[in-house]
């Protein structure tokens, strides 16, 4: 048994219970929310010393996973959260401001949400407008049209910004600013396709605060070290859980109809068969993945290394692109059964969520960055293992 | 060599800063330098000094400064730094 996953099932059914009202109405998932602090699951990755679970990054995905099943805006809440988390504990051990912040997301259940990009930089989180500025053992900052996934409900916000006034756009330093230290002014509201109920509305955020709270580490080693990896990996987590229940939708619709009929497999259980050969590759390629990071991150030199940056793009890439064709399938297998809303093989919802993965950092623009590295990095001819 | 990778910096890293005013140690991504710019630099020294950048030396690392730079030529092409 293993105990976090096991506290996730409340969740699990806060998350179902709400889900269709969430997407219906736009509105933030806060039962499931609540029920995840209430199980102590938002600090799962903290270390124990610090008051957390001190989980693996797999269990973080597993649960991403069971919340997709229900509830992708649940899902995507839980991820982007932990993502954060991830930035800390990779980066923010050394600092003593950092630990005992890590100790008030632990004893708070703090909800953290993120400010990494702003109107100018074409959706490039890694070149900053705004820039920290510094006024003695305080800095002040002003970011506008931030898009900020659940900024309103969330309790801290970490913002990214130009390391100083006089440094380049790629000179990033990333900070810590709690609720109280910023100011949130919406520009922009969240009435989207799907994943209605991450609220990622767009706001301009200015906040002062001490500059302890800065990490020290440059934007883009948080950026390859763990924002970058954990983000993929839980993200595509999130893709996996609602593609495995869009296909188990069709299954079951499959088995109905089967055993209606003793004539020889139907047209739709051909398709099944098909997307679970889809499927499979997703799930493998997210395994593969968690096990790969697992490993750099004891291996500086290959957390920094290209070829790693490559695997995690091409992860998030590839489960993408898998989530919508194992979908489509799904729907092509249930018919009008699943293009209604409110049957048991309704799939318009998870249609609707997955979309949002080809263009949550846009695959063009990760393909784009690929090309470029693969300029340097060598193709990798070996099976490993 | 430290002149000849000073120019390719000043080509290719699209710097903030004129790359004749660095010192040989100043950390190029704070003048500037991103990941995509120090790939264009890399493909640069390979076809001046005629030399591949292995898979080991492909981290942000190798490419922080002039000096860092020196070091994997000196270490792909020993007879350079003579």
């Amino acid at each position: 048994m293993n105990a976090p996953l096991d506290r996730g099932a409340t969740v699990v059914a806060a998350a179902a219970l709400h889900a269709d009202d969430v997407d219906r109405r736009g509105r933030f998932p806060a039962e499931a929310v609540q029920a995840l602090k209430d199980s102590r699951l938002l600090s799962l990755m903290i270390p124990g010393e610090l008051g957390g679970a001190g989980a693996p990054l797999a269990d973080v995905a597993e649960l991403c996973t069971m919340l997709g099943h229900q509830c992708a805006s649940t899902a995507m809440v839980f991820a982007m959260h932990q993502i954060k988390v991830s930035s800390l504990v990779a980066h923010g051990m050394e600092s003593e401001w950092h630990r005992d912040f890590m100790r008030r997301v632990c004893d708070g259940q703090l909800l953290l949400a993120s400010a990494t990009t702003e109107g100018g930089v074409g959706g490039n989180m890694r070149n900053s407008v705004c820039a920290f500025e510094r006024d003695g053992d305080m800095f002040r900052v002003a970011k506008e049209g931030a898009l900020i996934s659940y900024g309103a409900q969330a309790d801290a916000i970490l913002v990214t910004a130009r390391r100083a006034a006089d440094a380049p756009a790629s000179d990033q330093r990333m900070a810590v600013l709690t609720r109280g230290q910023y100011r949130l002014e919406r520009s922009g509201e969240w009435d989207a396709l799907g994943m209605r109920g991450t609220c990622s509305e767009g706001f301009t955020l200015s906040g002062e605060a001490p500059y302890a709270q800065i990490l020290e580490s440059e934007f883009a080693d948080i950026a390859s070290h763990s924002m970058l990896a954990t983000a993929h990996l839980l993200w595509s987590s999130v893709w996996y859980g609602v593609a495995s229940d869009a296909l188990g939708r069709a299954q079951a619709f499959v088995r109905k109809e089967a055993r209606k009929r003793f004539d020889g497999p139907t047209p739709g259980s051909l398709r099944l068969a098909e997307a679970s050969t889809k499927l499979q590759l997703m799930r493998a390629n997210i395994v593969e993945g968690l096990k790969r990071f697992e490993r750099a991150k004891s291996e500086p030199d290959d957390l920094n290394s290209m070829s790693f940056a490559v695997t995690m793009n091409n992860i998030k890439i590839g489960s993408s692109e898998l989530a919508i064709e194992i979908i489509n399938h799904a729907l092509l297998i249930t018919g009008i059964a699943g293009y209604k809303n409110g049957t048991p093989y309704s799939v318009g919802r998870h249609m609707r969520d997955a979309l949002s993965a080809r263009v949550m950092i846009s695959n063009d623009r990760i393909l784009s960055n690929m090309s470029s590295l693969l300029l340097a990095q060598r193709i990798d001819a070996r099976l490993g293992g | 060599m430290l002149d000849t990778i000073r120019r390719l910096v000043e080509e290719q890293g699209r710097l903030s800063v004129a790359a004749a005013a660095l010192r040989d140690d100043a950390d190029l991504y704070a003048s500037g330098l991103t990941s995509f710019a120090a790939v264009q630099l890399m493909l640069a020294l390979e076809e001046e000094f005629d030399v591949e950048f292995p898979e080991r030396m492909l981290n942000r690392r190798s490419f922080a400064s002039i000096a860092a730079i020196a070091s994997c030529i000196s270490e792909l092409k020993p007879e350079e730094v003579a």
